[in-house]
C-alpha cells in the first residue's frame, strides 16, 4: 500500500531528506539513529503521556459545534487544541522534544520562533526542567509581538534577535541552526513545526499524532465510527496539520483539506500560500516546495498571521500536495479574519488568526449534509487580539 | 588533470581565497580574481551568493546580502566569468549553497562550469549520499570535482567514506562554527590536526574556518595542504576595496 508517512530517509515522496552541512551531520545522525528508539521505549511513554494529561490538559475535546453546522449545513466538530496550556498545540511538540533532549544528555535547548507561540511553548518546557533555553527572533517579530517576548521572559528564557535577512521566521530558524552549528554537543535544538531536515518532520509529526489520535476514539464515542470524512488544518510548516491528518493518512476514504494563507490574494505578491506559488528548493534542510525567487533566492512571503507566514511547508504537506492526497485551499486575511469573528458570535470561541484560516473554507468548499467534518482548532486568539482590534476597530 | 589535482601535487602549502561574487561591487567578480592571481595566491573559491547562507557568519552573509543586492544571480555570475580563463590560469572553484544550483539545474551548472573552466565545486549542503547517488556521474562528465567538509565531530568511518568519494582536496572545518565565528587555534584543534594526520587519507587536506592571518595559516598547514581564507579576506576587501588585496595576501605568505 503507498504510505504517506515519511520513509526510513526521512523522504516522504521526492520531499524531505537531510540537506544539510557537515557542521550539522552529527546533530542529526545522533538524533536519528536515536528517535524511534527512545520513543518507543515505554518510560518515555508514560511520562510523555503523564505530562500531556496532568500538565497540558489532554485529551482535549473533541467539539461538536452546533449553531457552525447548522449554518453551513453539514456536521462539524471542532478539535479543541486551543484549550492546550499555552494556547495552542506546540506545546505537545515541546514537551516531548524536551524529555528527547534530556534522555540524549543534552543541558541547553535552542529554538526558532515567528510570532513567538512555539518560543513560549519551548521556554514553557525548559521552565519546567529546569533547562537552560535561548530562542531566536526576527527583530521585526520582537516588536510585533512584544507580549510574547515577555511571556518567554518571564518564563526565564533568553530571547535572542535575529538580525540577518529579513529578520523574520526564516532567519530566525537560520540563526537557531547557526547556533547549533557553534554548540553541537550540548544543544538540543526544539524545531517547532514538520520542517527541517530529518528526522525532524517526522518526529514532530508523531509528537503531535496525539491530536488524531484522540479523535478517532472521540469520533467513535460520537459517531460510531472513527474516521470523519474530512479533516481540515490550517497549514504554515504544518505541525498542527501533520498531528491532525497523521492517522488518517494512509485512510483513503478520509478527505484531507489544508488551508494556506493568500495573504491580500495569491496574485498580489504579499501572500504565504506555499503550494500555489512555491516550487521545489532546499528551505532549512529539507528538500520541499517554497516560495523563491527564479534564480533560487528564498523570498519573504507575507501573511497577517505570524503562524502561517513562512516562505515554506513540511515536506509532508509537498507530498500530500503533489500526489493530490491532500486538497489544498488558500483563505485571504480578509476572509480568515471574518471567519475568525463568525466562531466567536456562533460558538462563543475566540480563535487564533492562523486557526480562522481553516473555518474560512465554506465559501470554496461545499460539503453534503451528513457529511462530518473536523477542523483542528489550532490554537486560541488572546495573542492576536490587537491584531482583531486594529482590524475591526474594536 | 584537472587544474586543482595538479596545483595538489605541488610541493608547497597552498593559500586559497574564498570571495563572495559581486562584491563589494557587482562589477568586482573579475577584478577581485585578477588580483589574486596576480599577488600570488594558489587557489580561489568564488562565493554564489545566496539568501540563506545558514553555515556562514555575519561577514559572508552581510557580503552575500550586499552582492544578491547589487543585483548578483547565477545567469550573471557565468556571464562575468565567460572569459575568465582568458586571464586566469588559477585552478577555480565555485562554492554556494545547493538550492540556486537546483533552480539553475544541476546539469546545465555543471555543463556552464565547464564551458567556462571552473575546476570544482563546493555545496556544503548538498550531502554525500545524494551526491554519490544522483549526481556524481553529472559532475564527472563536465570535469568538476566536488570537495566535501569535515570537521572535529566528524566519526572516523564517515571521514574514510568522504576520502573515498573524494577526488580533489577534503575541505577541513577547524572548528565547531560557522564562517567567521572564531579566530586561533587551540588544543581541540591541535589533536584534531593530528587525529587526521595519522588516518593517512589519500585526498590532501585544506583548512577553511577559524584563518585571518599569518600566524593562524601556518599552525592550519603544519599537518594539512594549505587553507583557506574567507571572512578575513572580504573584511579587508569591506575595507579597502580591490586595492589593498596584494597587501593582505602578502602578510600571509611573507
Amino acid at each position: 500500500m503507498k504510505s504517506y508517512h515519511a520513509n526510513e530517509k526521512g523522504y516522504y515522496g521526492e520531499f524531505g531528506g537531510a540537506f544539510i552541512p557537515e557542521m550539522l551531520y552529527p546533530n542529526c545522525e545522533e538524533l536519528r539513529q536515536n528517535y524511534l528508539k527512545i520513543m518507543a521505549e515505554p518510560s518515555f511513554k508514560e511520562e510523555f503521556d503523564q505530562l500531556l494529561k496532568d500538565y497540558v490538559g489532554r485529551p482535549t475535546p473533541l467539539y461538536f459545534a452546533e449553531r457552525l453546522s447548522n449554518k453551513y449545513g453539514t456536521k462539524i466538530y471542532l478539535k479543541r487544541e486551543d484549550l492546550c496550556h499555552t494556547g495552542a498545540h506546540k506545546v505537545n511538540n515541546t514537551i516531548g522534544q524536551i524529555l528527547m533532549a534530556k534522555r540524549l544528555g543534552k543541558n541547553r535547548i535552542i529554538a526558532e520562533t515567528g510570532a513567538g507561540q512555539h518560543g513560549v511553548a519551548t521556554a514553557t518546557v525548559c521552565a519546567l526542567m529546569g533547562i537552560e533555553c535561548v530562542v531566536y527572533m526576527g527583530e521585526i517579530d520582537i516588536a510585533r509581538q512584544a507580549p510574547n517576548v515577555a511571556r518567554m521572559k518571564m518564563l526565564g528564557a533568553e530571547v535572542r534577535p535575529a538580525l540577518s535577512g529579513s529578520r523574520t521566521l526564516k532567519d530566525a530558524t537560520n540563526e537557531a541552526i547557526r547556533d547549533w552549528i557553534n554548540n553541537p554537543v550540548d544543544t538540543h535544538y526544539i524545531i517547532g513545526s514538520v520542517v527541517g531536515p530529518h528526522p525532524y518532520p517526522d518526529m514532530v509529526a508523531r509528537f503531535q499524532s496525539v491530536i488524531s489520535e484522540e479523535i478517532k476514539w472521540q469520533l467513535k464515542e460520537k459517531e460510531g465510527r472513527e474516521n470523519p470524512d474530512y479533516v481540515v488544518a490550517c497549514v504554515g510548516g504544518g505541525s498542527n496539520a501533520a498531528g491532525a491528518y497523521y492517522h488518517y493518512l494512509d485512510e483513503p476514504e478520509v478527505g484531507i483539506i489544508a488551508v494556506e494563507a493568500a495573504g491580500k490574494g495569491i496574485d498580489t505578491g504579499e501572500s504565504a500560500a506555499t503550494s500555489a506559488l512555491g516550487k521545489v528548493g532546499i528551505i532549512h534542510g529539507s528538500k520541499t516546495l517554497l516560495m523563491q525567487t527564479p534564480d533560487g533566492q528564498i523570498t519573504e512571503p507575507y501573511s497577517i498571521s505570524a503562524g502561517l507566514d513562512y516562505p515554506g511547508v513540511g515536506p509532508m504537506h509537498a507530498h500530500l500536495f503533489t500526489s493530490k492526497r491532500g486538497e489544498f485551499i488558500s483563505i485571504t486575511d480578509d476572509d480568515a479574519m471574518q471567519a475568525g469573528l463568525e466562531l466567536c458570535k456562533l460558538e462563543g470561541i475566540i480563535p487564533a488568526i492562523e486557526t480562522s484560516h481553516a473555518l474560512a473554507i465554506f465559501d470554496q468548499k461545499q460539503f453534503k449534509k451528513d457529511d462530518v467534518v473536523v477542523i483542528n482548532l489550532s490554537g486560541r486568539g488572546d495573542k492576536d487580539l490587537q491584531n482583531f482590534i486594529d482590524y475591526f476597530k474594536l | 588533470m584537472n587544474r586543482i589535482q595538479s596545483k595538489l601535487q605541488e610541493n608547497k602549502k597552498l593559500l586559497s581565497i574564498y570571495f563572495t561574487a559581486g562584491y563589494p561591487k557587482i562589477e568586482d567578480t573579475l577584478p577581485v580574481l585578477q588580483h589574486l592571481q596576480k599577488s600570488g595566491v594558489d587557489m580561489v573559491e568564488i562565493g554564489l551568493p545566496f539568501s540563506d547562507p545558514l553555515a556562514d557568519g555575519p561577514t559572508i552573509q552581510e557580503s552575500s546580502t550586499a552582492a544578491l543586492r547589487n543585483g548578483m544571480t547565477t545567469e550573471k555570475l557565468f556571464e562575468q566569468l565567460k572569459n575568465v580563463r582568458d586571464t586566469i590560469t588559477l585552478p577555480l572553484i565555485i562554492m554556494g549553497y545547493f538550492n540556486p544550483v537546483l533552480q539553475y539545474g544541476v546539469e546545465a551548472f555543471c555543463k556552464k562550469c565547464n564551458e567556462i573552466g571552473i575546476d570544482g565545486l563546493i555545496l556544503p549542503d548538498l550531502p554525500l549520499d545524494v551526491y554519490v547517488e544522483e549526481y556524481e556521474a553529472t559532475f564527472k562528465k563536465y570535469g568538476l570535482l566536488n570537495m566535501f567538509l569535515i570537521t572535529p565531530q566528524t566519526s572516523d568511518e564517515r571521514i574514510r567514506q568522504i576520502d573515498n568519494s573524494s577526488e580533489g582536496f577534503i575541505y577541513m572545518v577547524s572548528s565547531a562554527s560557522t564562517t567567521g565565528a572564531k579566530s586561533g587555534f587551540g588544543q581541540e584543534q591541535e589533536s584534531y590536526f593530528n587525529r587526521i594526520a595519522e588516518m593517512k587519507l589519500k585526498s590532501p587536506q585544506i583548512v577553511g574556518f577559524g584563518i585571518s592571518n599569518k600566524e593562524t595559516f601556518n599552525a592550519a598547514t603544519k599537518s594539512t595542504k594549505g587553507a583557506i581564507i574567507g571572512s578575513a579576506f572580504i573584511k579587508q576587501l569591506t575595507a579597502n576595496g580591490t586595492e589593498k588585496i596584494a597587501d593582505f595576501v602578502n602578510s600571509i605568505k611573507n
